[in-house]
C-alpha cells in the first residue's frame, strides 16, 4: 500500500514535470512575442534579455493602431476571411445536403474529387491563377481573394458538412417533404437550424484557414491598400529598419481574431480540426 | 370511356417530370461547388499541364513552341531540382516524425487521469497555442527568438549548450534543421487534438482486461492504444505529408530558400522559376511534379479513409 502510494506520487511529479516542460516548449515563444510588442525597439536584443524591462510601454501598439496603412491591413483581413466564411457556408451547406441526402450518378467519383482537391498544392495553381485573375480583370481585388481561397476552405467544408447531415435522420426532413415542403424548403427550414453546431465548425475553421492564406494573397494583390495581415508582416520585414517591436505588436493584434474565436469555440474549433483526420 | 384514361396518360408524364427533377437536384445544390472547382481547380490544372509541355509561355516575345516533355527532362536533371527535392523530402519525413511522437506524447500526457479536469483544460489550451499563430507570425516570431543576440542563444550560452553565438537561420549546416525544428513548433497541434479525440474513443474495457490478464502500462500502450489510433496515425501522417510539401510561407519568410539554397524546398523554388526567373514553363513543369506527388500520397489517403468507413 504504502510502496503503491509512492509510486503514485512519483508518476504524479513526473507527469508535472512532463506538463511543464511542456508548457514551456509550447508557450514560452508566444509569451516572448507578448513581451517583446511592450518593449522599445533598443531593448528588444538587450543583454542580459529581460521579459519586461524598463522601456515598458503601449508604444508599439500605439504606432501598428495609429498607421492607416497597418489598419487597412486589418480591415482587408477582416472583409476578406468574412466573405469567404460567408460563401463557403452557403455553397457547404447546399453541396453536403445533395451528397447527404441525394443518390446520383457521379456521387462517387465527386466526392474523390472533392476530397482529392485538398492535396493540390496551392503552388501548382498558383501559375495559372495569376493569368486567370488578370484576365478576368480581377488582379488586385477582393474577389481575386475570395475566390482562390474558396477552392481550398471549400472542399474541406463540404466534407464537414456532410459528415454533419449523415448525423442526422432522414425521417426528420422526409416528415417535412410528405407535407408538401420542398427540398429547398426542407434543406433551410429543418436541416438547417438543427446544423448549427456543425455550421459554426465550418465557419471558425474557414475563417482561420482564410486569415492564415499567404501565397494567393502575395501573388495576387499589388498595392498596399488591398495587403492583409500575414502579407503586411512580410512587407514590414522588407523593410530595411527591423521595427521589432512593432513586427510583435502586428503579430499580437494579427494572432487575437483566431485566439479569440478558439477560446469562443473551443469544442467546434476541435471537431473541425480533427474532422479531416477521423472520419474523412 | 375516354374520361378513366386520362389520369393513366397524365401520370407518366407527370413521373418523368418528378424523375428528371429528382435526378436533376443533386446537381443543382453542388452547381456552385462544381462552377468554383472546374474554373479554379480542372481548368488551372490542365493550364498548367499545359504550359508544362511548351517553351516561351506568358512573358516572351517568341511564340510558343511545343517541346514535349523536354521540360521535364531539363528539371529532373537539373541538380538543384534534386536539392530541393531532397530539401523537400527531408523536411516532411522529420517533421511528420516528430510531429507524431510530440503530438502523441502530449496527448497522452492531456489524457492522463493523474490530473484534474481544469488543470488540463489550462493546459490544452497552451499546447495549442503554436496552431493560433499563422505562419508568417511564427516565422517573423522565430526570427526574433533565434537572431544571433537573441533569447535563444542567450539562454543556451548560459546553459553551455553552445560555445558561441549561433547563426540559426543564415548558417547553411544548420538552416534546414532550424527550419524543420519551426515547422515542428508550428504543427503538432493539430496531432495533439486528433489523438485527444481519438484516446477518448477508445473504449475503457479494453484496458480493464488488459490489466486483468496482467499487462504494465507499456504493453497496454503497445498492444491497446496504437493499433486503436492507428487508423488516425496513418491518415494524420499522409495529411501532414501533404501539407508539409504545401508549406511555402514559412520558409519563404525565415531564409528564402537560403543561404546557398540549403533550405529550398520544391514550393520556393518552383515560385522563384515562376516570379523571379519569370521561366514560366520550368515553374509549370515543378508545380506538375509536386502535384505528381502531392496526388499519389493524396491516394494512398483516400485508400485510408475507404478503409477506416468500411
Amino acid at each position: 500500500m504504502v510502496g503503491g502510494r509512492a509510486q503514485l506520487r512519483g508518476a504524479k511529479l513526473l507527469t508535472w514535470v512532463a506538463l511543464i516542460a511542456g508548457a514551456c516548449f509550447a508557450g514560452l515563444p508566444a509569451l516572448w512575442m507578448v513581451a517583446s510588442a511592450f518593449k522599445s525597439n533598443l531593448a528588444i536584443f538587450a543583454y542580459p534579455p529581460a521579459l519586461i524591462d524598463h522601456s515598458f510601454s503601449f508604444n508599439a501598439y500605439l504606432a501598428v493602431l495609429g498607421d492607416a496603412r497597418q489598419l487597412r491591413f486589418f480591415f482587408n483581413s477582416y472583409l476578406v476571411a468574412l466573405l469567404v466564411t460567408i460563401c463557403t457556408v452557403v455553397a457547404s451547406i447546399l453541396a453536403g445536403y445533395s451528397f447527404s441526402r441525394y443518390d446520383f450518378r457521379f456521387k462517387r467519383f465527386l466526392t474523390l474529387v472533392i476530397i482529392g482537391v485538398q492535396s493540390v498544392p496551392p503552388i501548382t495553381l498558383m501559375i495559372p491563377y495569376f493569368g486567370l485573375i488578370v484576365w478576368l480583370g480581377l488582379y488586385n481585388s477582393y474577389a481575386a481573394l475570395v475566390l482562390t481561397y474558396m477552392v481550398f476552405t471549400l472542399s474541406y467544408a463540404i466534407i464537414m458538412m456532410t459528415g454533419y447531415f449523415n448525423t442526422l435522420p432522414r425521417d426528420l426532413d422526409e416528415a417535412v417533404m410528405i407535407d408538401g415542403g420542398g427540398s429547398f424548403v426542407t434543406l433551410w427550414r429543418i436541416l438547417v437550424p438543427i446544423s448549427l453546431p456543425g455550421i459554426v465548425s465550418v465557419g471558425v475553421y474557414t475563417f482561420m484557414l482564410a486569415w492564415n492564406e499567404f501565397l494567393f494573397a502575395l501573388t495576387l494583390t499589388r498595392t498596399n491598400d488591398m495587403r492583409t495581415v500575414p502579407i503586411g508582416i512580410h512587407l514590414l520585414m522588407g523593410q530595411h529598419s527591423f521595427e521589432w517591436n512593432q513586427m510583435m505588436a502586428l503579430s499580437v493584434l494579427g494572432s487575437l481574431p483566431v485566439l479569440i474565436l478558439f477560446l469562443l469555440f473551443q469544442r467546434y474549433f476541435i471537431a473541425g480540426m480533427s474532422a479531416g483526420s477521423i472520419k474523412g | 370511356m375516354l374520361q378513366p384514361e386520362q389520369p393513366a396518360i397524365a401520370a407518366p408524364e407527370n413521373l418523368r417530370w418528378v424523375e428528371a427533377k429528382r435526378k436533376f437536384l443533386p446537381y443543382a445544390y453542388l452547381s456552385p461547388t462544381l462552377a468554383l472547382l472546374a474554373a479554379l481547380t480542372i481548368i488551372p490544372i490542365a493550364t498548367v499541364f499545359l504550359y508544362s509541355l511548351v517553351d516561351n509561355v506568358i512573358v516572351n516575345p517568341n511564340p510558343p513552341v511545343f517541346v514535349g516533355l523536354d521540360n521535364y527532362e531539363t528539371v529532373l536533371g537539373d541538380r538543384k531540382f534534386r536539392g530541393a527535392l531532397g530539401n523537400t523530402l527531408y523536411f516532411a519525413v522529420v517533421s511528420v516524425a516528430a510531429h507524431f511522437v510530440i503530438g502523441l506524447s502530449f496527448a497522452l500526457l492531456l489524457n492522463t487521469r493523474l490530473l484534474g479536469s481544469k488543470t488540463k483544460a489550462l493546459f490544452r489550451v497552451i499546447y495549442i497555442l503554436p496552431w493560433v499563430f499563422t505562419a508568417s507570425i511564427i516565422a517573423i516570431l522565430w526570427r526574433l527568438l533565434l537572431n544571433p543576440h537573441g533569447v535563444v542563444n542567450f539562454v543556451l550560452l548560459e546553459l553551455g549548450f553552445v560555445q558561441e553565438k549561433m547563426e540559426w537561420l543564415a548558417d547553411r549546416d544548420l538552416a534546414l534543421n532550424t527550419v524543420t525544428f519551426i515547422n515542428i513548433w508550428a504543427g503538432y497541434p493539430f496531432y495533439m487534438v486528433s489523438f485527444l479525440a481519438g484516446l477518448q474513443g477508445i473504449p475503457d474495457d479494453l484496458y480493464e482486461a488488459g490489466r486483468v490478464d496482467g499487462g504494465n502500462s507499456w504493453q497496454l500502450f503497445r498492444f491497446i492504444t496504437l493499433p486503436q489510433l492507428k487508423p488516425i496515425i496513418v491518415s494524420l501522417a499522409l495529411l501532414d505529408f501533404i501539407w508539409t510539401i504545401h508549406q511555402f510561407t514559412l520558409i519563404w519568410m525565415t531564409t528564402g530558400g537560403g543561404p546557398m539554397r540549403s533550405t529550398e524546398v520544391l514550393s520556393t523554388y518552383t515560385y522563384k522559376a515562376a516570379f523571379s526567373s519569370h521561366e514560366y514553363s520550368i515553374a509549370s513543369t515543378l508545380a506538375m511534379i509536386i502535384l505528381a506527388i502531392c496526388t499519389f500520397v493524396g491516394i494512398l489517403y483516400v485508400r485510408n479513409q475507404r478503409m477506416t468507413d468500411a
